[in-house]
This record gives C-alpha cells, structure tokens and sequence, in this order.
C-alpha cells in the first residue's frame, strides 16, 4: 500500500471538489464563499447519509445495489412528520419512528432477496414501489411541519458548521470504525471479493448481507427524516435524486463498484464535488441543459480516469 | 431448447392469467378497441426492453435507457418532423455513440452502471436543451404507422408480435446473437477463440441503441408530442420487464420473447389496476405487488422442475 496522499482512492474527489470550489469563488467573489461552504456541507451530509448505506451494500459484489433509498427516505420522511404533528417534545419519538420504518424497509428489503432468492436490484425495486404507495396514500398532499426545535436544529450550525454536517461526519466516523475496524467490516470486504471463498471460510453470508441491507435502509430513512425537517416538511419526490446521487458519491468517491473494496473518506468528497459541481455550473449561468450534460460527461470522465489509475499500478 | 420452453411458461402464464381478469372484469375490453387500448402503451416499452435485454445479454446493465429514449422522442418531434435528414443523422450519432461507450465500457474495464448512469444525465440534458417544455409534433408517417388499423389484429399486437420474432431471429437464432450471448456467458473464452470483444460490446450497445431509438420514435407517433422527462420510468420498467420475461442478470442468460412478454404483462398490470378501480394511491405499490408475485411463482415453478 503507497502511503504518498496523493495516490489515495479519495484524494481525487477532494481535488476535484476543491477545483469546482475555487472556479465558483472566482466568479462569485471571496464574499460569497463561507455561504457556498456552509450550503455545500448541509447538502454534502444528505447525500453521504444515503451513500454511506450503499456503499456498504455495494461493497458485497456485483448485482448488490439498493434501489429502494428514495421510497425509504420519502416513507420515513412523510411518517415521522404524520406522528409528530409539529408538536414540540415528539422530537424523540420521530426520530425512532423514522428508524423504525428504516429497519422495517430494509427487512423487508431482504426478506425479498432471501425468500424470493432474486437480484437484489429488482427485489429493492419492487419493494420501492410498494414503500412509495404507502408514502402516497400517508401523505394525500398534506404537508405538515416538523416541530420548532428540530427544523432549528437542521437548520443551525454548532461551531460555525452546520448540524446537518456534523451527523453526516459522525455517521461518517461511525462507518470507517465499522469497516475498518470491526470483524463485520472485514467479512463485508470478504463477502465482495469473493463470496464463495467467503462461505467456505466460515463467513456467515447470508447474516452480513442482510445486516447491510437492514443497514442501507436505517441510513437511508434517516437522511429523509433530517431532509424533512431540513426542507420545512416531506414531500413525494424528495428522494427521487439520491438514487443516482447514492451510487454516483461511492464510485466517484473512489469504492470499487465491483465490490470488496469501500472508501469512507471519499464519499465526503463525492458529495461536496457533487454539490459544487452545479453550483459552479449554475453561478456561470448555464442553462439546466447545459449542466446536465456536464455533470454526466464529469462523472463518465472520473471513472475513466479513475479505471485508468487502478490498470497502471 | 426444453430450459428455454420453461422459461417461457411462466411469464405466458402470467400474462394470459392478467389478460383473463381484464376480460373478467370488463367483457367489452375483449374487442378489437379493447385491445388496442390496452396494448396501445406496450410498443415503445417493449422495444425499450429488447434495448436493455441486449445489455443486460452481455453481462453489463443500462441505467441511461430511459433517458435516452427520451431524448429520441425528443429529436422525433422536433428535427424528425422539421428536417428530416438532419433527424436522421442526429439519431444515427445517438446509435454511434452507443457503440461507443459499449466499445470504451469495455476497453477500459469500466463499470456499466456508473457509466450509463452518467450518460442519463447527459441524454437529458441534450432532450432539454432541445425541448425545455414539452411539444414538438410527430412526423406524419410514424404518426400513421403507429395509429394504423389492419383488419383483424390491432396494431399494438403485431408490433410486438413482429418484434418478439425479429429478437428471437436476431439473438437466439443468428450466429451473431449466439457469439453476442456468449460474451455475457464467458467473456475470456470469446476472447481466446479470437473474437474481439471490443468489437462485440460495441455492437451489442450499438444494437440497443437502434432499438432505444424505435421506442422514442414509437413513443411518439403515439403521444404525438414529446419532452424530456416522458419515459424516464423505461430504465426501470424495462429491467423489470427483462427479467419478468425469465432473463438473468448474467451468464447471457436471456429470452427476447420473454422480454417482450414480460414488457406487456407490466403495461396490462397497469390497466387491470385501472379496471378494478384502485386507488391511484396504490397503483404504483399493487405493480410492485404484482412483479414479487410473479417472481414468487417462478420461484416455485423452478423449485418443481429441478425435482
């Protein structure tokens, strides 16, 4: 292993982030940059929230992939918000509520893969239409208000950083010690490596897969219960955009998308590069066609690069 | 040939059982109207489907399709209709540029899934630069193609019966389908027989633009409008639908048949929601319902067979 910073997986999606940072405060003037940082770190957080669960569903090889994060987060989302009320000293309670429906979805989630023995990718997607029908049929266009003290608090910042960051590096913290430090992280690696090998080396597959996917769905339902409360109430199509901006932030972030290897670091770096790359498309004033496209040629021209890294050792 | 057979059964089964509680429920759908409108819907996610069935075919899977079908409707009802010879070229580099990426996916060793998902946002950022609100109109022709009335059998059921034959002719027939299926199946061993699979992949994802083309044009004729986000939900039909039809996600395990049949068992479990009045709350859950339900049967089915 090079110990040099610059050949590290995550350095890249630092550099390109910083990059997209400074060409926006070039044009924008250095009075606008602490706003962009703070706005980038909130925004960054949702998203290393719901890539940090897939990740580790992506580390378990090719064909894992969870599809049903947006259902999971607009279903957690609009049902804490239902049970609290906006009444204050609920706060609690919406939280485990949301966690609740989290390792509901992801039991469910794997129930399917297991009972059914099908892809992942179609028992996640079929789960997700029936997660987003309950969220529709809960939710009838209402749109009720989280309580005071929590659209504060994911609004406010601790120490000149905004809370919703904070979480994102705590939960950050938590998965790099899970991954890098605990007998689940290794079996997780094994498992995406080789799963058959794995198996014959006593490594109880079928626990850690459902474990993960249990895992991806809490992530995922709470990113959709800081967003509600973030955004001033749930809405229907919330989580539409982390489905891709979840698989974007772990290849670009620099985990192998064939599995076996996951990056914690780098999904921080996704994020923030994620985020920054369109506000730096937008304060140059083109237009959403314009950075559309080249928000996909920049993600086609990373993993390019990136696959081009990995060849020549 | 018998596996195949079997493979079959199961999304016909299902299929004719769908059709037989529409007709249960509502006697006058057994028309020639009838069906027509309940199949109208199935040509352009069919032909979708087939698209994503030959990547999936080569072990790859193709997150873009949606988005790049629409971005065909889009170049459809805008330079198809006005100049349509530039609407030719235009559509003609859509198709290059598949192969492109099939060939550079390959070459490079680089993950289908993160690359399609970037060339989605690309495929519509191209239908919104073209069309930013939806309109455009659709090319007399394919307008009178797709609404056309042959005696006896409805549009829609000859299309896809056509198509349904032309993917079996083309993949499980011709001797380019079988080297194209054995990409999916052993990669290396293609290589070391001396097929380049550079080659190969590039004319699998060529192929699956071709035929991502026809949904957008198919699509069209039948909305006879057009914008950027009118068939973003193709991606995920059309890999429910390929393995509804008994297709894997790898080994070049795939049916074109099948595929199609399974296109059209998703379109009519949207219809028969609508005939038993479901609220439409629930009609996007009772579809989820339904494809776990097939998914179960097969699951059974198989169990029996291995017995």
């Amino acid at each position: 292993m090079m110990a040099t910073t610059w050949t590290r997986p995550w350095f890249w999606a630092f550099a390109a982030a910083a990059l997209a940072f400074a060409a926006t405060v070039v044009l924008t003037g250095v009075q606008g940059a602490g706003g962009l940082l703070v706005a980038a770190l909130t925004f960054a957080s949702f998203s290393v929230l719901v890539g940090l669960g897939q990740m580790a569903v992506i580390t378990m090889g090719p064909g894992n992939v969870d599809l049903s994060i947006p259902a999971v987060m607009t279903l957690a989302g609009t049902l804490s918000l239902k049970l609290m009320g906006g009444a204050a000293g609920t706060e609690l309670w919406g939280l485990l509520a949301a966690l609740g429906i989290g390792l509901g979805a992801g039991v469910a989630n794997y129930a399917l893969i297991w009972l059914l023995r099908i892809p992942p990718i179609i028992a996640t997607l079929s789960a997700s239409f029936v997660f987003q029908s309950v969220a529709i049929w809960s939710n009838r266009g209402l749109r009720i208000k989280p309580p005071v003290s929590l659209a504060e608090f994911s609004t406010g910042s601790t120490l000149g950083v905004p809370n919703a960051a904070w979480i994102g590096l705590a939960a950050a913290l938590v998965f790099w010690m899970l991954i890098e430090r605990t007998a689940y992280g290794r079996r997780l690696s094994a498992i995406g490596q080789n799963a058959r090998a794995a198996r014959l080396a006593g490594v109880p597959v079928e626990g850690v897969r459902a474990a993960t996917y249990v895992l991806s769905a809490v992530m995922a339902a709470l990113a959709g219960f800081l967003l509600s409360c973030f955004s001033g109430g749930a809405a229907l199509n919330m989580g539409a955009e982390y489905l891709l901006m979840s698989i974007a932030v772990v290849v670009i972030g620099g985990s192998s998308i064939a599995g076996g290897n996951s990056n914690v670091p780098g999904i921080w770096g996704a994020a923030l590069f994620m985020f920054l790359i369109v506000s730096m498309l937008n304060s140059y004033g083109l237009g959403a066609g314009v950075r559309l496209i080249l928000t996909g040629v920049i993600i086609v021209a990373i993993v390019v690069a990136a696959s081009g890294r990995r060849l020549t050792p | 040939m018998r596996r195949m057979d079997l493979r079959l059964l199961l999304p016909t089964l299902s299929l004719l059982l769908l059709l037989g509680a529409v007709f249960w429920m509502q006697p006058r759908a057994m028309s020639y109207t009838g069906l027509n409108l309940l199949f109208n819907l199935s040509v352009p996610i069919a032909l979708a489907t087939i698209a994503q069935m030959l990547v999936i075919m080569v072990d790859d899977i193709d997150l873009s399709i949606g988005t790049f079908v629409g971005f065909c409707a889009c170049v459809t009802a805008t330079f198809l209709h006005d100049t349509p010879l530039l609407g030719v070229l235009i559509l003609g580099a859509a198709v290059a540029a598949y192969a492109a990426l099939g060939a550079l996916i390959e070459l490079r060793g680089l993950p289908a899934i993160v690359v399609t998902l970037g060339m989605s946002f690309v495929w519509s950022g191209l239908a919104v630069l073209m069309l930013p609100a939806p309109g455009g109109s659709s090319p007399a022709w394919i307008t009178a193609l797709m609404k056309a009335r042959p005696p006896l059998v409805p549009m829609a059921i000859i299309a896809c019966v056509v198509l349904a034959v032309v993917g079996h002719l083309l993949v499980t027939r011709s001797s380019l389908g079988t080297l194209l299926r054995a990409v999916g199946g052993n990669a290396r061993s293609v290589s070391r027989v001396g097929w380049s699979v550079v080659r190969l992949k590039a004319t699998a994802y060529g192929l699956a633009g071709v035929f991502g083309v026809l949904s957008g044009m198919a699509l069209v004729g039948l909305t006879t409008s057009a914008d950027a986000n009118i068939a973003l939900r193709y991606t995920l039909l059309s890999i429910a639908g390929v393995i509804l039809g008994g297709g894997e996600f790898t080994g070049g395990r795939v049916s074109p048949v099948g595929a199609v049949i399974g296109a059209l068992t998703l379109t009519l479990a949207g219809s028969f929601l609508t005939f038993i009045r479901l609220s439409p709350d629930w009609q996007i859950g009772a579809q989820g319902v339904i494809l776990i339900v097939v998914l179960a049967a097969r699951l059974l089915v198989r169990r029996r067979a291995v017995r």
